[in-house]
């Protein structure tokens, strides 16, 4: 089962690897690149708000931040476009993790409902910060970045799919890493019972501080490679306000807390809105199948797509076992499927 | 200077109550059904649109309208309740907040689409004339509004403390589990609220869209304004919405006379942050309990 494991993984990276080669059409690779952008963003969110059950609904604040730190690098030291400010990207997501790190620990402050709408509240002082501070961010006029001239072409999409595309290997083996580590066992503690896990040992005022810096980073990193990519940012495109339910719903979609999921939720979710987009040139249209389709998912799919199916493959794999034992006229001792094996899933989430 | 001080607290007063308006509806909401309702913001919206609706084609009073835009938008909160809210079983608090958040989409799509992404004002005589208080004019409209909030407020005062299904209503606030115990249907309770949460929020629609040129996009600064006014209230506190809502206003209007109306939201949210810092609760809510 491992080597199968490990075999279907890489195939599916040399795929995304080869994914420009075999299309090379801009139209399919911009479409390829935003949802890799979505899939890093959704997965270092997931790192925070996944493990730990904190819904933050204000990352498109370290977005918008790491977005402007690149663009702010770029013209103070006259950066002139190609692979450096993909260098200073890194530096980017370290400023707008810099940021997090007192936000986070005012916020930290509360729980639950307040937490969520306190994150909210701080988004929005970033976008009026944005607007007002035009000394620095040149107000609603926005930000200029370096134009990569030298590319020209199908060349162009390249250099950004594969950047965008190792930031979210890096992600992935962060969130691995943290799923399968001690530390990661106390956020997910966290997560089910606070006081307990405070109770037991777990340092939670730290770690909670630590993955939402984390993920502070992650998406710092990923807002300074989306404006690379759209060469200008404005306060309303760079704090916006629908990427911050845009990486919950994602998440939600694929399964929150899961490894997977999130990636899943992100590259179905953002094609289809992509493809929405460019459907329909009237916002209305837009926003009316958008959330449409936001309320068939969470009504439908509250668990999200991983651990309804992981959850599926569980029970079918007992029930076959069940099936083959009874022919064998073994005493059946299987646990039945079914039963009280819905809270114990919730509570350990499933790790694919 | 002074007198520039003492308009900005008038003005602040007087919008303050509207905003109180839109504000019970979440809080109200939040405390029955432990929802946040982000939706809260596009359905002020689309109240003000009812209104603009109503007087541009059928040349109705604004505040005669509110007799057919209320009912409306109850219903359309009961309706919102029954389909969407209801059906959630698990993890109720966050998706709800994304259920909300796809009923605000659809219902800003649904705006742009017939009335287009321009900016509109709600028109009226009392929106244009204006009377003097001391050294400033002030337009009817802010003390129309205000009153409008006082009548509504206090109607919901009744409603809660003096019938039979405001107990009811209160006793699902205070423990839900109990107040089903004792034969209270607290699901008719939830969806009332619902709609009587939303009925409020087109009162106060009408009253920001006849101060403010509005958009489908305004929704998102409502929103942002009405949460923090719930949190720096107290979540589920009717009196904290109040309070916050009022003392929210004043700083605003008080920072817009004196410094620059740019920074006016920036300093209430930063007053927001510092507030948190000190009592994490907000001003009247009570200390969440351990949850089993």
């Amino acid at each position: 089962m491992r080597i199968f494991k490990t075999v279907g993984l890489l195939v599916l990276l040399a795929i995304f690897i080869a994914f420009p080669q075999v299309f090379p059409n801009p139209a399919v690779t911009t479409i390829a690149i935003f949802a890799l952008m979505f899939a890093a963003a959704t997965t270092g969110w997931n790192i925070f708000s996944g493990y730990t059950g904190y819904i933050s609904l204000g990352h498109a604040a370290y977005f918008g931040l790491g977005a402007y730190a690149l663009a702010l690098i770029c013209q103070h030291w006259n950066i002139p476009g190609g692979y450096v400010p993909f260098m200073l990207v890194p530096v980017a997501g370290l400023a707008a993790a810099i940021f997090a790190i007192p936000l986070g620990w005012i916020s930290l402050r509360v729980r639950r409902h307040t937490f969520v709408v306190i994150t909210i509240a701080m988004f929005f002082i970033f976008q009026l910060l944005a607007y007002n501070l035009t000394d620095i961010t040149n107000g609603s006029i926005g930000l200029g970045l370096p134009i990569p001239i030298t590319w020209g072409g199908v060349f162009f999409n390249y250099p950004f799919y594969y950047v965008i595309l190792a930031i979210l290997l890096v992600t992935i083996a962060i969130s691995w890493w943290v799923r399968n580590s001690k530390y990661g066992l106390g956020l997910l503690a966290i997560r089910d019972d606070e006081d307990r896990a405070l109770g037991l040992g777990v340092k939670t005022g730290p770690s909670k501080l630590t993955a939402f810096v984390i993920s502070a980073f992650i998406v710092g990193m990923v807002g300074a490679v989306w404006a690379y990519y759209v060469e200008s940012i404005y306060p309303p495109t760079a704090f916006d306000a629908t990427f911050d339910v845009a990486l919950a719903l994602m998440a939600f979609l694929g399964g929150l807390g899961t490894i997977s999921g999130p990636i899943l939720g992100a590259l179905l979710l953002e094609t289809t809105q992509q493809y929405f987009t460019l459907q329909f040139d009237s916002p209305g249209y837009y926003l009316i199948a958008y959330g449409g389709l936001f309320l068939i998912v969470i009504l439908l799919l509250p668990r999200g797509v991983i651990p309804t199916l992981s959850g599926r493959w569980a029970k079918y794999q007992i029930a076959r076992q069940q099936g083959r034992q009874e022919r064998a006229t073994l005493v059946p001792v299987l646990p039945t499927p079914g039963g009280g094996a819905d809270s114990v899933e919730r509570k350990e989430g499933i790790n694919l | 200077m002074f007198s520039l001080i003492i308009e900005g607290i008038i003005l602040g007063i007087l919008t303050g109550g509207v905003y109180a308006l839109m504000a019970s509806g979440l809080t109200l909401v939040f405390g029955v059904m432990d929802i946040i309702n982000v939706g809260q913001g596009a359905l002020v919206i689309l109240g003000a649109y009812l209104s603009y609706f109503l007087e541009q084609r059928l040349h109705i009073d604004l505040f005669l309208g509110l007799l057919l835009t209320m009912p409306f938008m109850f219903g359309l909160g009961l309706l919102i309740e029954i389909l969407f809210i209801r059906p959630i079983k698990r993890d109720r608090t966050m998706l709800s907040i994304l259920v909300t958040f796809g009923i605000a989409l659809i219902i800003e799509g649904i705006v742009n689409l017939i009335f287009t992404a321009d900016n509109v004002k709600l028109q009226a005589w009392y929106v244009t004339a204006s009377f003097k208080v001391g050294g400033f004019y002030l337009a009817y409209i802010y003390v129309f509004g205000f009153l409008l909030a006082v009548v509504l407020l206090g109607g919901l005062y009744w409603l809660l403390y003096r019938t039979k299904f405001g107990y009811g209503l209160r006793a699902s606030m205070q423990n839900r589990t109990a107040a089903e115990l004792i034969g209270i249907n607290v699901e008719r309770v939830s969806a009332i609220t619902f709609g009587i949460g939303i009925a409020l929020a087109a009162a106060g629609g009408m009253a920001y869209g006849a101060t403010n040129a509005f958009n489908a996009g305004s929704a998102y600064d409502l929103i942002s304004r009405l949460l923090a006014i719930i949190i720096f209230g107290g979540m589920g506190s009717l009196p904290g919405a109040l309070i916050a809502a009022v003392g929210m206003l004043v700083v605003e209007d008080v920072t817009s006379v004196i410094w620059s109306p740019v920074w006016a939201s920036t300093v209430f949210f930063i007053l927001l942050v510092i507030i948190l810092l000190l009592r994490p609760q907000g001003l009247l809510g009570k200390l969440e309990a351990r949850k089993q």
